[in-house]
């Protein structure tokens, strides 16, 4: 070998494969404005659509006059309910079996529904032309309060279901009841308590926020009436499920709509609905002629689309007086608003919540959920997270400190003393999910000792007597959460979309020169993808990652995946590209095997080529194998390298993580400071260690949003009160704390190269991790548990409420 | 609505158009002038992904009119890149230092942090964030976004870029 011939670490790094911190190469394209997001498409002679919205949150609609609104230059179009009807489209089937009102026909049901749809020739014209739409409502009591949803005098919300007494998940018990949702052994978990030591009970409540992109939810239809083809430009994070749902919706057939989702600038759940102004521009498209652009703006996003959380989780546990739980119950009341518009598969009306367990082995539990309707905006998002798994983390985050509490145990303690074992996995939880791989017990000693946990809460002694001494008027908290995630939706044993099985795809094509084109089912909003996936392919068949190209969110193209949401991409994805490109090795081993005149099986792989076992110097490298691909086949062989692959995946992934923040509070202000704030993440395999770690990051900001101000408020007349970024807390970067990363590696068992995805880790153990630091802090002033969000105001009323500011 | 010609210089280029008075600057930057780099992401002045460089003055374009930037000169991301169309470097560190995720708030970022630069080519970390502090990022959890401007101060000032110790 001469000084020339690379050596194995310098052919390893060349693939820039897993493991390896490759420099994203989308940001060649972002950092110059060269993105192409939805709002940078035009067509030519495109209009613009805007939405006239109810000032109401509950009224009759008893007349629409547009003729005035007609008369504004610009103008072409008006489209309510009623010219919807024409076509079948007045309501519309949400992805949680309800259906949802277009257009408000006959009444409207939260403030800021859409009323009618105006069409202009420029955005100016047809905001001119809303405020000539002249609505004449009758307004009726709204219902705001999910408590008294069930009330024998609550108001009817939803007429259209009136005398049914069925929805769409089994018997409703009210009028605005949507359903009621039962898992677990009722008997068992009320035997439990009966002979419990020690039992704790605290109504737990995830207030209401929302997933806020910094690019709103925006789309451009352009229906061409000679093809009678419908092209759909639009911020989707699921393109092929929604090309479905407009074909089966419209009735136009699939291959004639083309869905394209171009760049996306954040989704975080709010991209995966089906909102109003797609099936406005749409129809105002078909009845124009001419393409038809719909952008919403933050004020409509705040209040109409997607909302997230909304759960109040009575929440109790039963545990031995030394700690060990014995059973969890858990009654859940779900405020969805005026629609059941949730993002969940069919299978799972409250989503994956039954994760409540959480990781503990609970020999047994039982939860109940009860889904209602209010006058409020509909759509319960998966936000940042896989479909309710952050309102169980943090039911059960919280409810393990209050026991710790009561138990007057330390909370990594009792933890640790509940974890499930190395050895139990796979684990099957009491709620019927079996956990594919973990340790606990490592990441959390790992958190505790890379902290020094023991120095912290010696710190925190220390405080509080000074605090009791009168020397010192800050508080200070230790907030413990370990978290266990279910992604990877899913098998199609478990999951789907309105019956479409939630698989994915992937297919290559490799080119004779050694460069190759990944397409997939998947659609980042900002994850990596061209970086990551490229990654994949390059360690898999020893191709460059600069030589691999990704494409993403173009239906006519793209096999057909299910999309990008509930931290599902690298589960589902990332495994069928490892298949697909498995796919190729293997006609590579053949090729390989016909050129270098042996046998298959006499065939090594290295690195970047097969090699012939026994005989170093015969070796034929993976870009020569592309260019015998097309030229030199073995006789009765295909030409051509590619491979697609539609992976259903076995069994979810389930990563997990230990956290730990440090927080000090002025009890006479309510201000607080985030000191140090850890987080140890385990998604299995690490692609791409550099975007892991700013997931974590991005996550944990929105963690920290959450718990400590965000929040979509409404009073008591059905008002929102948090319309904006004036008023809806958006943390910046002074407010926003330094972030302490750190890892541990658990490979998934069934996943091709062991990877469990991480995007949602960060917000569903930060927000219990904040919350519990909160509460930590306020604990020995003889409080269990104080409601999130937790601003400078709740902080400041909490130390006043309990005795701390005269 | 009768329309104003106005005329500015951006990205170094003469340029006119007729507007309405009412018409927003990241409008008529966007649809006028076809340059679709500075973006909107709140309308009401608090997110800055419509910041541009506006007569030496950040600027978010989204509550200006585009007649009051009449006879100004403005950049905007279109008009960072090097002059051979290689990264500046304020581009180059929000790539080398992962300062950015989905890209969307990256150009009203990148804007400010050149400004920020310029009045204070080295500044400290508590000063980068409190001179970005009128943008908003959903994806990065800025810390990355402050490494991304420490890296360009380094570059730009010649000195050797080191990363704090975490």
């Amino acid at each position: 070998m001469n000084d020339m011939t690379p050596t194995r670490e310098q052919r390893t790094a060349a693939l820039e494969g897993m493991g390896c911190k490759r420099k994203r190469v989308e940001d060649i394209r972002f950092t110059q404005g060269k993105g192409n997001y939805v709002d940078d498409v035009k067509l030519p002679g495109m209009l613009h659509g805007d939405f006239v919205r109810s000032p109401h949150p509950h009224a009759r609609v008893k007349k629409i006059d547009d003729s005035e609104a007609l008369k504004v230059p610009g103008v072409l179009a008006v489209i309510t309910a009623e010219t919807l009807k024409t076509v079948n489209l007045a309501w519309m089937p949400t992805l949680a079996g309800d259906v949802q009102m277009v257009l408000a026909d006959g009444k409207v049901l939260f403030q800021n529904q859409e009323v009618a749809f105006v069409v202009a020739t420029d955005r100016y014209a047809a905001d001119d032309g809303i405020n000539k739409v002249v609505v004449e409502y009758e307004p009726l009591p709204p219902l705001v309060d999910p408590f008294k949803s069930m009330d024998a005098d609550a108001p009817v919300l939803r007429e259209d279901l009136a005398g049914k007494t069925t929805g769409a998940h089994g018997p409703r018990k009210h009028h605005n009841h949507i359903f009621e949702w039962t898992v677990g052994d009722k008997e068992l978990t009320d035997a439990a308590f009966k002979k419990a030591e020690v039992s704790i009970k605290e109504m737990i409540s995830y207030h209401r926020t929302h997933p806020s992109p910094l690019e709103t939810c925006q789309c451009v239809c352009s229906f061409d009436k000679i093809k009678g083809e419908l092209t759909i430009y639009g911020t989707f994070q699921a393109p092929h499920v929604i090309r479905t749902v407009v074909s089966l919706i419209a009735k136009l057939p699939e291959q004639k709509i083309h869905v394209i989702a171009p760049d996306i600038g954040g989704g975080f759940g709010n991209k995966v609905g089906a909102y109003p102004g797609y099936i406005c521009a749409a129809v105002a498209s078909i009845v124009t002629g001419k393409p038809v652009k719909w952008v919403e703006d933050r004020i409509e996003n705040l209040t109409a689309t997607s909302f997230a959380r909304d759960y109040h989780m009575t929440t109790e546990i039963a545990a031995t007086k030394d700690g060990k739980v014995t059973g969890l119950r858990v009654h859940v009341l779900a405020d969805h608003g005026a629609f059941d518009a949730c993002a969940d598969p069919s299978k799972w009306p409250a989503g994956f919540f039954n994760i409540v367990t959480g990781s503990y082995d609970f020999p047994t539990a039982h939860l109940a959920v009860d889904g209602v309707y209010t006058n409020k905006a509909p759509g319960g998002v998966a936000y940042r997270c896989s479909f309710r798994v952050t309102e169980a983390a943090y039911c059960i985050e919280r409810a393990m400190d209050i026991l710790a509490q009561k138990l007057n145990m330390d909370p990594a303690e009792l933890r640790l003393k509940n974890f499930i074992k190395p050895e139990q996995f796979p684990y099957h939880s009491a709620l019927g999910w079996e956990y594919d791989s973990g340790d606990y017990h490592t990441a959390m000693r790992k958190m505790m000792e890379t902290t020094d946990y023991a120095a912290l809460r010696k710190e925190q002694a220390e405080k509080r007597a000074a605090f009791a001494r009168g020397e010192t008027r800050e508080i200070m908290g230790l907030g413990v959460s370990f978290f266990t995630e279910i992604v990877g939706a899913g098998p199609s044993k478990n999951c789907d979309i309105l019956g479409i099985s939630m698989f994915d795809s992937c297919e290559i094509r490799m080119h004779p020169t050694g460069a190759g084109i990944a397409r997939m089912g998947t659609k980042s909003q900002g994850q990596g993808h061209e970086t990551t996936w490229a990654q994949i392919i390059a360690t898999e068949i020893g191709i460059p990652a600069d030589n691999i190209m990704v494409e993403e969110g173009n239906t006519d193209t793209a096999p057909y995946g299910l999309g990008t949401y509930g931290s599902r991409s690298t589960p589902v994805a990332g495994a069928a590209i490892a298949m697909a490109a498995r796919k190729i090795r293997a006609k590579a081993q053949m090729i390989a095997a016909y050129k270098l005149e042996v046998h298959e099986d006499d065939l090594e792989w290295d690195i970047d080529g097969f090699r012939v076992k026994g005989l170093p110097e015969k070796f034929m490298s993976m870009k020569d194998i592309c260019w015998a691909a097309y030229n030199s086949v073995p006789p009765g062989m295909e030409p051509g390298l590619e491979a697609v692959s539609y992976y259903d995946p076995p069994n979810m992934t389930y990563p997990f993580g230990a956290y730990l923040c440090v927080m000090d509070i002025d009890v006479d202000t309510g201000v607080y400071k985030v000191r140090r704030f850890y987080a140890l993440d385990d998604c299995g395999t690490r692609i791409n260690p550099m975007i892991i770690e700013g997931q974590v990051h991005g996550g944990l900001t929105e963690a920290f949003a959450i718990a400590m101000g965000q929040e979509i408020r409404y009073d008591d007349t059905g008002n929102v009160v948090t319309g904006s970024f004036m008023d809806f807390f958006m943390p910046t970067a002074v407010e926003t704390p330094h972030w302490e990363t750190d890892f541990t590696v658990t490979p998934s068992p069934h996943h091709p190269i062991g990877a469990k995805g991480v995007g949602e880790s960060p917000n569903v153990g930060g927000v219990p991790a904040f919350s519990n630091a909160v509460n930590d802090a306020f604990s020995f002033l003889g409080s269990t548990h104080i409601q999130m969000p937790h601003d400078y105001w709740r902080n400041w009323k909490a130390a006043k409420q309990l005795g701390a500011v005269a | 609505m009768a329309k104003t010609h106005v005329t500015m210089k951006v990205n170094g280029a003469e340029v006119e158009g007729l507007v309405e008075p009412r018409t927003l600057l990241v409008h008529f930057i966007r649809e006028n002038l076809g340059m679709t780099g500075t973006h909107i992401g709140c309308e009401t002045t608090h997110c800055g992904a419509c910041t541009v460089d506006i007569d030496g003055m950040s600027v978010k374009s989204c509550t200006m009119f585009a007649v009051q930037a009449q006879g100004s000169d403005i950049i905007t991301v279109e008009g960072m890149a090097n002059a051979d169309g290689t990264l500046s470097a304020l581009q180059e560190g929000f790539r080398m230092m992962h300062g950015l995720q989905c890209g969307f708030c990256t150009p009203g970022m990148i804007m400010r942090a050149h400004r920020l630069l310029k009045e204070n080519a080295s500044p400290s970390e508590e000063e980068i964030r409190m001179g970005i502090s009128g943008n908003i990022c959903r994806c990065t959890g800025y810390q990355n976004i402050v490494k991304a401007i420490q890296y360009a101060a380094a570059k730009i000032n010649g000195v050797e870029f080191r990363e704090a110790a975490e």
